[in-house]
């Protein structure tokens, strides 16, 4: 496939220009960026006009949370919530307070999500964004707390909620308390939903561990990015389980959808469009406050 | 005693496992099998009977004795039917309003690729969503390990106790020295940093109370299960209740 794009394409010989391994909030500063995907460079300002999604192959490059927000609803329609609750170093666990300042001191936000309300199309709902850059989007009591929250907030004001997954799982250094989330973060949700509210959550590359086996789940729809890994254990966990190496594309979100676990895979460029569908079919128009 | 000796106890092969409670506890035990969709895990032993004047329905993670038991039992690891198979029967347990009362002791949920293709994930994230729904006393004990998520797939409970030397864990002390120490002969570190005593969790609030371990045992156990019971049954809003349990967390 020969686009115009081609004519972009740097020589083989030039010295890499990395700069966007989609992390980072901010444009890179490279000219091109080399897709994870197919192996080719993309010209960085049109990844960056695609959603930081690859034109060629459609990899889905990682994005910051405040970046998803950006191209996903309405403009200035996010109202932050909570977004002063820390990670607390309950078990005085070793190093982990260097680490969260660490984390914070990376990706400038307080935790691994970021929480409140926005719109699509003017439909308000309650929305959490997790975030990679913060420890793995791992969830201890604070990442537990404000999507708890979030839920509440979302049953006081009838609202939906969306939720975007991204987490390695538990937060470790939390124990006990970590695991608990699991349960907490699940039952805002079982209150929220007894109340007839949508809950759709996004599944985005990678969730796994308690995360997948909590709120990731839960969703009376559950959307995924493409390409997204998503499983309880991790594929490594499993392979020294096993003894034996996985099959391609085990535990990716085309294998989820094969399997019956998820509603619909949707690409990033898709996923203000269609999700404006899916709040517009469930949003009863007394309601609708627009 | 150091964690790491706690944990070896907890995995000891001798202690008193999941069938052991059923048969010295229970009367009238009626096992009750499968998912209804797929298989019966039997890693998970789950079925109605009598505890004092008590009609309940017992749910009870088995890691088998024998080589050949173990080997049923997938080692007390359950998959997703395993699961299933008990969120249908505390269903069941909700239809008939009568308690629930789980033997908690794995490992952890199995990681393999059934379970993955199964839908692992989605089956614990169930139990933990649905138990949340029911009007019924919950009562779990952790009887050995409680390995996290797969533990805590039948512990959201109105009232939760461990046994002293049993032990509760986001992680295996050797998953957790792998993966943050950079080093799995840590585990002994991990084990402690990790505080997963039956001690620890009483501190935390994550746990009502310790059962002392000493040859009575069983009717110890059986005893608080009745007297809690005797308790639980009257008092309304147990649901409200289990939600304001774990909404403190
Ligand atoms: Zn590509």
């Amino acid at each position: 496939m020969i686009s115009l794009r081609d004519l972009f394409r740097k020589p083989k010989n030039r010295p890499e220009n990395q700069g966007a391994d989609g992390n980072s909030p901010k444009a890179p500063d490279g000219l091109y960026t080399k897709c994870d995907g197919c192996k080719r460079s993309i010209f960085t300002e049109e990844l960056m006009l695609n959603q930081s999604v690859c034109p060629d192959c459609f990899f889905h490059f990682k994005i910051s949370a405040r970046r998803r927000l950006e191209f996903l609803v309405d403009k200035d329609s996010f109202i932050e919530t909570n977004s002063d609750l820390k990670g607390k170093d309950i078990l005085s666990f070793p190093s982990y307070e260097e680490k969260l300042k660490e984390a914070v001191k990376k990706c400038g936000e307080n935790e691994a999500v970021i929480t409140g309300t926005a719109k699509i199309d003017g439909l308000e709902f309650g929305i959490f964004i997790m975030e990679s850059r913060f420890m793995m989007g791992s969830m201890g009591s604070a990442v537990g707390e404000k999507i708890t929250r979030i839920f509440e907030d979302a049953l006081i004001k009838k609202i939906p909620v969306i939720g975007f997954c991204l987490s390695g799982g538990a937060r470790m250094q939390e124990g006990i308390i970590s695991l608990m989330q699991m349960a907490k973060t699940s039952a805002a949700i079982n209150k929220h939903s007894e109340a007839g509210l949508l809950y759709i959550s996004v599944l985005t590359d990678p969730t796994t561990g308690g995360v997948t086996a909590s709120f990731a789940m839960l969703g009376d729809i559950i959307l995924a990015e493409p390409g997204a890994l998503i499983g309880f254990a991790g594929p490594r966990v499993i392979e020294q389980t096993l003894r034996q190496k996985l099959p391609d594309g085990f535990q990716k979100a085309e294998f989820l959808l094969k399997g019956g676990f998820v509603d619909s895979i949707i690409k990033r460029t898709e996923q203000r469009e269609k999700i404006g569908q899916l709040l517009k079919l469930h949003v009863e128009e007394d309601n609708e406050s627009n | 005693m150091k964690a790491i000796d706690t944990v070896k106890i907890a995995r000891d092969k001798d202690r008193p496992h999941g069938i052991d409670f059923i048969n010295k506890i229970c009367d009238n035990f009626f096992e009750m099998c499968g998912d209804r969709s797929f298989s019966d895990d039997k890693a998970i032993i789950g079925g109605v009977c009598n505890i004092g004047a008590h009609i309940v329905t017992v749910l009870a993670i088995e890691k088998g004795r024998t080589t050949e038991d173990r080997q049923l039992r997938n080692f007390g690891m359950p998959h997703p039917e395993g699961y299933r198979k008990s969120l249908r029967l505390m269903r069941q347990a909700n239809k008939f309003n009568r308690p629930i009362i789980c033997f908690v002791d794995t490992a952890g949920a199995f990681p393999g690729l059934g379970a993955e293709e199964r839908g692992q994930g989605t089956a614990i994230a169930e139990n933990l969503m649905e138990m949340f729904s029911f009007n019924v006393p919950i009562i779990t004990i952790l009887t050995g390990e409680g390995g996290s998520g797969g533990a805590l797939a039948l512990s959201v409970a109105n009232e939760v106790y461990m046994l002293k030397n049993s032990v509760y864990s986001v992680i295996s002390p050797e998953g957790c020295a792998s993966i943050l120490f950079k080093d799995s002969t840590k585990s002994e570190e991990a084990a402690e940093a990790l505080k997963l005593k039956a001690e620890n969790m009483l501190e935390l609030g994550v746990i009502e109370g310790i059962i002392e371990e000493d040859d009575g045992l069983m009717d110890r156990i059986k005893c608080l299960i009745i007297d809690r019971l005797n308790v639980l049954k009257d008092q309304e809003n147990l649901k409200e209740k289990r939600f304001d349990r774990f909404r403190k967390f």
